[in-house]
């Protein structure tokens, strides 16, 4: 049960306010672990601190026992730490399966070749069509991004992080804007994620989190309320209170 | 069921292609007269070529890309004026120095937001315009570089009067550098350029270093510019500091736009339909001419932004309604 | 030395009040709207073509020709913002540079078509020319008139942003768009009105600067480039900025032309580079 992911005291101010303070968190390998807790708690800034996006005023992060705090996004995703965003971050003129293509190439050190041809990478190719076929994407890998249905594109969102074959997946509100029609093709794609990899998931939709999470982690005005396995999180009283304070 | 290109059927677009070239390799009987203008649409369309990888591909809004372009005019210019005037070498020290140019100066640009990159890069052409104005010696300052003398092309070939080499000459070196460009478009690099283009934070996120990817375009870029520079030089066997200033970088920027971004032969297709239309029409009022050159960029942008190239694709494709996802 | 030191400084402060005139107005567009406005300059052109009618063919005296060029300039850029920028504020800002280069290159197609291409020869009106010594130190009247018209336009704006409401709801708009919005500033409103402004001040910068910065057809296009440059490093979250941009650049233009003459404009162009490079979001940002 070795610690894949681990923050130190990580924080976080803009001005005088505090997104997030002085966080410890420690993930352990292959656990599904989600993060909840009211609007504007911290949860987006922390996935933005833990991908580099965002450079910290305080603590550490550590992946897998590597000090990566000063690495930038790229370097991070190296060495295996990939996110998806909230809102979609595609790219609309390229089809399904040039944009699986992109992180596999990056991956293989294809990326930088000029003279090979894109449909002479048979190797990436198969590795793309690979992962579409786990989300169900392969029908459509001709298509352009920007032709999909929203829940459609939001499978891209996860097919682009699964491409970049990552330790750590970050997945910042993968239900978000999934009309009740398509949510059971990302259910499936959320359990069907590989066993050894660990997932991390900022989530509201309380189905989504008590069907897939292992252990909860609440977070509130940027702190760690309480962490627990979904039935003590059910159980907490101040978890009550913070969730029946904000009316829906 | 292979990944689609840039074009949605390729087998249509190759045969456009050859005919294409086919088409201006029979310039010699089609247009003879006209020669040293095609010769000079040939020199336009791959300078717009180096441009739509900055601009098309990279994403990059440059408003200085004649630097890279003069500074290769320069370059064979002065080899030439030197005494060593063999055309293929003229070509190797251009696009050398511009490409040397274009990676010191890639560093400046490929950071920073929109406007920051548009007054950088102009900045970096004005700079380089006033160099070459304080540097008569080496330049000819106002006054322009002359004295320059081509040897024959191959040994064989001579520049004449009615500008024969010097269209076979321009086309020849156009065409290679074209091919070389299709290739890179359709490789894995160019499809990591596109994403680059589209969305630069996803491909940070995806492991991208986006930044030493835009500084290999950008370098790549001012190489084929420096090389469109010193094809302008050798043919014309002259070089004024025009080709350094700020209309050569906005005349390239409006010949790529009235062609079309990031389809390759853009830039050809504006630098024709620009040079030709400012031919027949130069007769008219030089007035005339800038006000509806302004008036036309504003309808492209208003209503066509894919360019003359653009719209003829989806014209075509209307024309012919294949089931979508073909390749 | 020192007193040709300090005629230099008094001389670039001036000029750089000129172009801190002019590029206001740009960089409230760039900060309101996020959209790039090449054709900025050519409502300064606007201004100092319609300086040179008003007091050679229409016999303005001097005072009722500056508002007037002022309220011309404005309605100018009311005109141009409902037909043509209004449709651009959400495109790329590719899309904007080259509507704006083409909107550019008609107004310097008619500037050439009315004008001619040469520059206008306006002398500063006789009651402004001249020299007066100020301990010991020769300071030229007219550039202590921009300087005066300058500071007290500087001081009315600031005003007007810090003390009125309107300058409350450019603020806000300013800072954060879609909050302001929803507080019920209609922000449509306030940019089309701050726009005008900016390009009336345009207009009158252009006016005031015709024997300063010469005027010529070409005017848009030769100044843009000091214009972008005072917005880029000045940055579009105050006044303080540009203000401070300008006067600088003003300072160091003047300065370089006056000490090291062979190297001119040169100096600018590098310092702009270094600065946009070190400071992405300008010199006073909030970032």
């Amino acid at each position: 049960m070795s610690v894949v992911l681990r923050t130190a005291g990580l924080g976080k101010h803009f001005g005088g306010i505090r997104a997030v303070n002085a966080v410890s968190l420690d993930f352990i390998q292959g656990e599904r672990h989600a993060i909840i807790g009211p609007n504007g708690a911290g949860k987006t800034t922390l996935i933005n601190l833990l991908t580099g996006v965002l450079r910290p005023s305080e603590g550490e992060v550590f992946l897998g026992g590597e000090r990566i705090t000063r690495l930038r996004p790229d370097q991070r995703v190296r060495r295996g730490l990939a996110r998806t965003y909230q809102i979609n971050s595609l790219f609309p003129e390229l089809t399904v399966l040039q944009s699986v293509l992109l992180p596999i190439c990056e991956r293989h050190g294809v990326s930088t070749k000029a003279w090979r041809r894109l449909d002479g990478c048979i190797l990436e190719i198969e590795a793309a069509r690979e992962i579409l076929k786990t989300l169900n994407l392969d029908p459509v890998e001709g298509k352009l991004v920007r032709e999909l249905a929203y829940g459609q594109q939001r499978l891209v969102e996860i097919a682009l992080a699964l491409a970049c074959k990552p330790r750590v997946l970050l997945l910042d509100e993968p239900a978000a804007g999934v009309p009740r029609g398509e949510s059971e093709a990302l259910f499936r794609a959320i359990a069907g994620l590989p066993d050894g990899v660990t997932v991390l998931f900022i989530e509201h939709d309380m189905d989504l989190v008590f069907r897939f999470a292992q252990r909860i982690t609440v977070l509130v005005a940027g702190s760690i309320l309480v962490e627990g396995t979904p039935q003590e999180i059910a159980r907490d009283p101040n978890v009550k209170q913070v969730y029946l304070g904000n009316t829906q | 069921m292979s990944p689609p290109f840039p074009f949605r059927s390729p087998v249509r677009s190759r045969v456009a292609e050859i005919v294409l070239w086919l088409v201006l390799a029979a310039g010699f009987w089609l247009w003879p007269a006209y020669l040293a203008l095609w010769s000079q649409i040939l020199i336009a369309g791959l300078f717009a070529l180096s441009y739509d990888l900055v601009l098309g591909y990279a994403g990059i809004v440059s408003l200085g890309h004649a630097a890279y372009f003069g500074v290769g005019a320069y370059a064979a210019g002065v080899l030439s004026r030197h005494g060593w005037g063999e055309p293929f070498s003229g070509l190797l020290l251009a696009a050398f120095c511009a490409g040397v140019t274009g990676f010191l100066t890639s560093f400046l640009v490929v950071r920073g937001r929109d406007l920051t990159r548009l007054m950088v890069t102009t900045g970096i052409g004005l700079l380089l315009y006033e160099l070459a104005n304080r540097l008569p010696d080496i330049t000819g300052g106002n006054d322009g570089l002359i004295g320059m003398e081509m040897s024959p092309v191959l040994g064989v070939f001579r520049f004449d009067m009615y500008g024969r080499t010097a269209y076979g000459y321009s086309l020849a070196v156009t065409f290679v550098l074209f091919l070389l460009m299709r290739r890179l478009v359709h490789s894995p690099f160019g499809l990591s350029l596109r994403g680059i283009r589209d969305n630069p934070g996803r491909m940070l996120a995806l492991g991208y270093p986006v930044h030493r990817r835009l500084i290999a375009a950008y370098t790549l870029a001012a190489v084929y510019a420096g090389v469109a520079g010193a094809l302008l030089a050798q043919t014309t066997q002259f070089v004024g500091t025009d080709v350094l200033s700020f209309n050569r970088s906005a005349e390239v920027m409006v010949m790529l736009i009235v062609g079309g971004t990031g389809m390759l032969y853009g830039g050809l297709v504006g630098a024709a339909v620009f040079m030709l239309a400012h031919h027949y029409l130069s007769d008219l009022n030089a007035v005339y001419w800038q006000f509806w050159l302004g008036a036309f960029l504003i309808a492209i942008v208003m209503f066509g932004r894919d360019g003359v190239l653009g719209a003829s694709l989806r014209l075509s494709r209307a024309f012919s309604r294949r089931p979508t996802g073909s390749s | 030395m020192l007193t040709s030191f300090l005629g230099v400084l008094f001389d670039g402060l001036a000029y750089g009040m000129l172009l801190f005139l002019i590029s206001v107005g740009l960089s409230v567009t760039l900060g309101l709207m996020n959209f790039i406005n090449l054709a900025h300059g050519a409502f300064g052109m606007l201004g100092g073509y319609v300086c040179v009618l008003a007091l050679q063919s229409w016999g303005l005296p001097y005072f009722v020709m500056l508002p007037a060029v002022f309220v011309i300039s404005a309605l100018a850029g009311l005109v141009c913002e409902r037909v043509l920028y209004r449709h651009l504020y959400r495109r790329s800002h590719l899309d904007q540079v080259l509507a704006t280069i083409g909107l550019t290159f008609m107004s310097i197609a008619a500037a050439t078509y009315f004008f001619g291409p040469l520059q206008q020869p306006l002398q500063v009106p006789k009651f402004l020319s001249g020299q007066v010594s100020v301990l010991g130190v020769d300071l030229n009247i007219y550039r202590g008139f921009l300087l005066a018209v300058g500071v007290a336009l500087t001081i009315v704006l600031t005003l007007a942003l810090e003390k009125t409401r309107f300058g409350a709801s450019v603020r806000a708009s300013v800072d954060k768009p879609r909050v302001a919005e929803g507080l019920g500033i209609r922000v449509g409103l306030v940019f089309q009105i701050t726009f005008a402004v900016g390009c009336g001040l345009a207009g009158l910068g252009g006016a005031l600067g015709v024997q300063v910065l010469g005027l010529d057809p070409v005017f848009p296009l030769k100044f843009i480039v000091y214009f972008l440059l005072v917005v880029a490093v000045g940055g579009t979250s105050s006044l303080k900025g540009p203000l401070y941009a300008a006067l600088l650049l003003g300072v160091i233009d003047v300065a370089g032309k006056y000490y090291v003459p062979q190297i001119g404009a040169f100096i600018i162009y590098a310092m702009m580079i270094v600065l946009l490079v070190i400071r992405p979001h300008g010199l006073v940002s909030r970032q």
